[in-house]
């Protein structure tokens, strides 16, 4: 199997978001990156994919803040190959990267066999022009599922488990190769300690590609970036317990739950 | 009288004595040789420094065993047999080298007066020793004594060769014609028994005597390296390259290891020759497991049967050079991660232990195994991810670390832009955790009103390392200590003060100050400073009965236990010592990453409630004092879970002395 | 604007699903106040016959086709840019459900509309129409306009009022019959959750429970609200560990992190292990008795006061409200 992990990285939430002075972006002061949570899950199942059986697991990033951390670290987790593409990801709409992508998947060395299987995450925080995993797959003319949470592979096709509401699941058959989008793994990511990291470091080299950015980054025409209004602390409900428990109920009302 | 002059079995006596001591000693040389052969082959680590130091340690813990007597039914019997063992050993290579050589114009033993004294009064105290012993197995034997075949044959066999000894002496004086001797008080009373034997029958069953005193000697020899007794061999050198006779115990570095030891033990070969010595050198004693929080709330480790099932398994495995699949895994089906995963890493199993094994390094080498393959809980995988990347387990911006400090309402330096005397290193848990956080306000208060000169290290501070260490991520620790050791680089300071014992514990004993380590305190030793110095502006005393709780970092690993009680009594407060106290406190549970792991199963009793019910039933006590921020967490929980929460309060040492600094009437603690 | 608005109705087994009202009635606005028709499209012979459900809608395009039933996201993206050339659709409704995940993308590449995801409103400027867009898990939001209001935009779930897309009207019906080429995608059976205790992750209501409830006892009156509410109890860990509820239902680091549309915490602290797993709730209400819990400092609501006392008030009020 040819398995293709696209890792992303998308801005760790953790760190607080503010928008920058244009008003348009993200303020980059405090800025970090971080993989994106299924795109960790997306490595996990080519892992598992790659355990049961065989074949190579290549994770593909586009260039971005402390990405290079993550392709080591996923080198170190047993990917055999970690390409990065020198183009700047950042302001690069859902679009332009599945452009990019497919361009690379069309390249000599990646190109895509009957036994390729191509495992983004099936979305990313900052997904606005929509998720990577169809786009590309239009680009490359493949099958796509998403939310994907188990894949088994037979001849010629994957078995997947996508997710629906409410816990319910369905399984589909999809001809290889194909695109699917990762929600989860069949197990949780694993760990992989520091020191072999850093092993890897010191003996694994980066592949990197050169690609000409494309000329239209971003199709949407972005109005304005702004921060919900500050929940901050609790609106604290007071009086007699009367009172507050008519207050309540019409919370409970505006959330639509009654 | 010369026993190996008569002819036995046909044989002369001496060539006799020559076959048995040639095939004893053979037998009981190969097998020792063989067990060397198995430490050899573990990885190195450097025992060797500091000879002086290791040789004062081994005599006082080999010869004067103190911590023996620390279970006082068994410290003076184990004392005596110990020391009668010693003197027989002595005694009887003195009888071996006189019967094996019969020229020698040197007199047995027995026939010296002064050592014929010794060798009765010892055998009458070892006979009474194993008196004690027996009655204790027979009619006192506690629920963890196991009643081994093993250890009723030593009994027995020590038990033999006292009798032998005794009744020597006294058909010798039949045989020779009933005349009784001062120095040979034992025998000559026993003599009086037999005193209508005719003397050449007295005369045989003297030398009788002699040769099964000998054989037993012999026999004796060539079944110890075969069981527990071993220990007699090994512990004196397990104690002598001891941890404790030079460093630190709780310091889990490894001196002069020629491998790379942060991948941990996944086959007993990847242990160090000195971890692997420490099965030989159980005496299965069971102290370890009788202090063990883990063992006492039901969960399957007990320390003993770590160091233990390595062992017997080193032993099956290696001495059979079993290779392959064929060999059982050392996790999984010797020891079960399980086991492994329990450790709080309170070090009251190493506290207690008689010959100074180290289990929890050990237990640590396997869970860096655990960690280098993956295998890690889940609740303790997004830690190590969280320290990872924001350098906290709370998966926080390392930018709201000093975020406390803003409500402080105090103005608090930052030590990387301005000098000050004291580097205050907070932690996670005081500088995260909203529980703590109320109390990190006030002791930063207590220091500013006191006059501290302090200042923070804001978000360059990152995890000391300590947990992860002990949860076996070496590398992750590494990374954490280098970006620790530049931060502080790069501030000015005198002195570094710590919140948290585990804290203190690594920055003090496990980071490579490379001779430059700047004096560390614990806030504790700090406020005492102020105490002791009257610098601490106390406005009132506070009234009640509180009992104190020694953090095992700080206590057990790093010997502070007074500070702490002398500012409580500074404080006027009555203080009552819970029977566990001081060396012998109780773990929290907390340590060595187990607060970040869940119990699977259902436990018996987790330790801080059973620490709780131990602080409850002293009576009367009102406040419950802890001086670590994750006791708090810990306490604060099983004060909720034993419905004690409205008679016992949990609180941190600094939140008293605030109270007593603060101008409020008084109230009770 | 001067072009159709379509939504793209969601069902599953037999029952249009909530998000396709939450659409018609974010449709119906934007189609009333520029004076467009507001369409729906049903798609595969199992959502055929639900057509009269959507009487909001001025006109439902049918395609009453079994290969249309559970159809991979590309084939839907097909049938539906039929749709649009015939109908003149400008602006597309896409559900931002699993269900429905790609075909935004898929129709997008189809047809050169932008996609705006993480729909979460939606109105008119001048002619555009413009879309808010939740991004970076709901911390940020950005406003994205739709030239001539033309493009697609799939809906955040829970972003409208459900309510307002129902009508008793009956709508008409328009059968279409698009070219579908085969599928490289087939579904092949349902798996079902599995049974057993209620799955919290699931629930739009959860009422946290924490050791402020004193006694097993008292968890029976968190059960009475979860229960009219429609919703299901959960926990924090020293609630679990009391044994009052199964381990299934704790919520935080070790347990579930949920995401309910309400999460009620009642006697709960809100220490970090519980915050984590539940912070995400769309609205928290917290009722603790100590005003300097921590969990009002992340709380949507907050009431200091006793929990058994107010309880007992509020599920009779809750009733009341519902009739």
């Amino acid at each position: 199997m040819n398995l293709y992990v696209l890792l992303k990285m998308v801005p760790d939430t953790v760190e607080e978001l503010n928008v920058a002075t244009d008003g348009k972006s993200l303020d980059s002061e405090f800025l970090r990156f971080k993989l994106d949570d299924p795109d960790e899950h997306a490595l996990e199942q080519a892992l598992l994919l790659k355990e049961k059986h065989g074949g190579k697991v290549t994770v593909v990033a586009l260039d971005a803040p402390e990405v290079d951390e993550v392709l080591f670290t996923a080198l170190a987790k047993g990917a055999d190959r970690a390409v990065k593409i020198l183009v700047n990801q950042s302001g690069l709409g859902t679009v332009a990267a599945a452009r990019v992508l497919a361009d690379y998947f069309a390249s000599a060395s990646d190109k895509i066999t009957s036994d390729t299987l191509v495992l983004p995450g099936s979305q990313a925080i900052d997904d606005l022009e929509g998720e990577l995993a169809p786009s590309l797959a239009a680009a490359l003319n493949l099958p796509f599922v998403g939310v994907v949470s188990g894949v088994t592979l037979a001849k010629e096709q994957a078995v997947v488990t996508k997710e629906f509401a409410g816990g319910l699941r369905g399984e589909f058959e999809v001809a290889l190769p194909a695109v699917l989008g990762i929600q989860s793994a069949e197990k949780p990511p694993r760990y992989v300690p520091v020191a072999k990291v850093r092993a890897v470091m010191k003996s694994a080299k980066i592949e990197t590609v050169d690609h000409t950015p494309p000329d239209r980054l971003i199709r949407l025409e972005l109005d304005r970036m702004y921060k919900p209004e500050a929940a901050g602390r609790a609106q604290m409900l007071e009086g007699a317990p009367e009172g507050i428990a008519d207050k309540l109920v019409e919370v409970l009302a505006n959330n639509s739950v009654i | 009288m010369d026993p190996v002059k008569s002819t036995i079995l046909g044989l002369p006596g001496v060539l006799l004595l020559w076959l048995l001591t040639v095939a004893a000693f053979g037998v009981f040389g190969y097998r020792i040789w063989r067990l060397i052969g198995l430490l050899r082959q573990g990885r190195y680590e450097s025992r060797f420094d500091h000879l002086g130091q290791r040789l004062w340690h081994g005599i006082k813990h080999v010869l004067l065993q103190p911590r023996i007597f620390n279970e006082r039914s068994i410290g003076l019997p184990h004392f005596l047999i110990f020391w009668g063992f010693v003197v027989y050993v002595i005694c009887f290579n003195w009888a071996l080298l006189r019967g094996l050589f019969p020229f020698l114009s040197v007199p047995y033993p027995d026939a010296v007066k002064v050592a014929a004294l010794f060798l009765e009064s010892f055998s009458v105290l070892v006979l009474i020793g194993l008196g004690v012993a027996v009655a204790r197995r027979l009619y006192f034997a506690p629920k963890y004594l196991h009643l081994s075949f093993d250890a009723n044959l030593i009994l027995g066999l020590i038990g033999l060769l006292m009798l032998s000894t005794l009744f020597m002496n006294a058909f010798r004086i039949v045989s020779e014609g009933g005349f009784t001797s001062a120095w040979t008080p034992f025998g000559s009373l026993l003599s009086k028994a037999f005193t209508t034997m005719p003397p050449g029958k007295a005369h045989t069953l003297a030398n009788g005597m002699w040769w099964l005193h000998m054989t037993v000697v012999l026999l004796f020899l060539v079944y110890l390296p075969y069981s527990k007794h071993l220990h007699l061999f090994a512990s004196p050198f397990n104690v002598f390259f001891s941890q404790g006779a030079t460093r630190p115990v709780g310091d889990l570095g490894v001196i002069g290891a020629k491998e790379d030891l942060s991948a941990g033990a996944a086959r007993w070969q990847d242990l160090t020759w000195k971890q692997l010595l420490s099965g030989f050198s159980c005496a299965e004693c069971g102290r370890c497991d009788r202090s063990c929080p883990a063992t006492a709330s039901g969960s399957p480790l007990q320390p003993q049967q770590i160091v233990q099932k390595i062992k017997s398994h080193m032993v099956r495995v290696g001495l059979a050079r079993k290779n392959g699949d064929a060999v059982p895994k050392l996790i999984g089906d010797v020891i079960t991660e399980k086991e492994v995963w329990a450790c709080t890493t309170c070090m009251a199993c190493m506290n207690c232990c008689a010959v100074w094994n180290e289990q929890v390094a050990l237990i640590v080498a396997l869970r860096r195994h655990l960690v280098s393959e993956g295998q890690v809980e889940r609740t303790v995988q997004d830690m190590l991810g969280n320290l990872q990347r924001y350098g906290n387990s709370f998966g926080k911006s390392d930018r709201l670390r000093a975020k406390w400090a803003q409500t402080a309402g105090l103005k608090i330096k930052d030590a990387r832009k301005e000098p000050v005397e004291y580097l205050w290193f907070v932690g996670d848990y005081a500088s995260y955790d909203p529980r703590c956080e109320d109390i990190t306000k006030k002791t930063a208060g207590v220091f500013a009103q006191a006059g501290l000169d302090f200042g923070l290290l804001h978000e360059a501070e990152r995890n000391a390392g300590n947990d992860v260490r002990r949860v076996g991520e070496e590398g992750l620790y590494e990374m954490l200590r280098d970006k620790n050791l530049q931060a502080i680089g790069k501030a000015q300071f005198k002195k570094i003060i710590t919140t948290d014992p585990h804290t203190y514990h690594t920055l003090k004993n496990e980071y490579p100050w490379n001779g430059h380590r700047p004096e560390i305190l614990h806030y504790t030793e700090v406020l005492d400073g102020l105490v002791q110095a009257g610098q601490l502006p106390l406005k009132r005393k506070l009234a009640g009965r509180v009992t104190y709780h020694d953090p095992c970092y700080l206590g057990r690993y790093n010997g502070v236990y007074d500070a702490p009680r002398h500012v409580l009594r500074a404080l006027g407060l009555e203080l009552a010592e819970m029977p566990r106290c001081r060396d012998r406190s109780y773990c929290c549970g907390a340590g060595g990453g187990r607060i970040w792991m869940e119990d699977t199963e259902k436990v018996a009793e987790r330790p801080a409630e059973n620490r709780i019910r131990e602080a409850v039933a002293l009576g009367g006590v009102q406040t419950f004092v802890v001086a670590c921020p994750k006791d708090i967490a810990m306490f604060r929980d099983a004060v909720k879970t034993t419905g004690h929460e409205d008679k016992l309060a949990v609180k941190d040492l600094a939140e008293l002395v605030a109270e007593a600094m603060a101008d409020e009437s008084p109230k009770p603690a | 604007m001067a072009t159709a608005i379509l939504v793209l109705a969601e069902q599953l087994r037999g029952e249009i699903a909530d998000i396709t009202f939450e659409m018609l009635g974010a449709g119906r606005k934007l189609a009333s106040a520029s004076g467009v028709p507001l369409y729906a499209a049903l798609l595969g012979s199992e959502a055929a016959p639900l057509a009269a459900r959507l009487g909001l809608a001025d006109k439902v395009f049918v395609a009453d086709q079994p290969q249309l039933n559970l159809a991979p996201a590309h084939t839907i993206a097909v049938a539906l840019k039929a749709i649009l050339d015939q109908a003149q659709v400008g602006l597309v409704l896409i559900g931002g459900t699993n269900g429905s995940i790609g075909i935004g993308s898929f129709l997008s590449a189809k047809t050169g509309l932008p996609l705006v995801n993480f729909g979460r409103a939606a109105k008119l400027e001048a002619g555009a129409v413009v879309v808010t867009s939740q991004l970076f898990g709901g911390k940020i939001l950005s406003d994205v306009k739709l030239a001539d209001g033309r493009g697609i935009v799939s809906i955040y779930p829970g972003a409208f009022p459900v309510e307002a897309g129902k009508s008793e009207g009956t709508p008409s019906v328009e059968k279409v019959d698009v070219a579908i080429e085969a599928p490289k995608v087939s579904f092949k059976q349902y798996l079902e959750p599995e049974k057993g205790d209620v799955d919290i992750t699931k629930q739009s209501v959860l009422v946290g429970v924490g050791r402020g409830m004193q006694t097993q006892d008292n968890v029976q009156l968190a059960e009475d609200l979860a229960r009219i509410l429609g919703g299901a109890v959960c926990a924090s860990r020293p609630v679990i560990d009391q044994g009052w509820l199964p381990l299934s239902r704790q919520v935080g680091k070790s347990g579930m992190t949920v995401k309910p549309r309400v999460y009620l915490a009642l006697g709960i602290s809100g220490a970090p292990e519980h915050w984590e797993g539940m912070q995400n709730s769309q609205c928290i209400i917290a009722v603790n008795t100590d005003p300097k819990a921590p969990i009002f400092d992340g709380a949507h609501y907050g009431v200091v006061g006793d929990v058994l006392e107010l309880l007992p008030i509020l599920i009779d009020k809750v009733k009341a409200r519902k009739g």
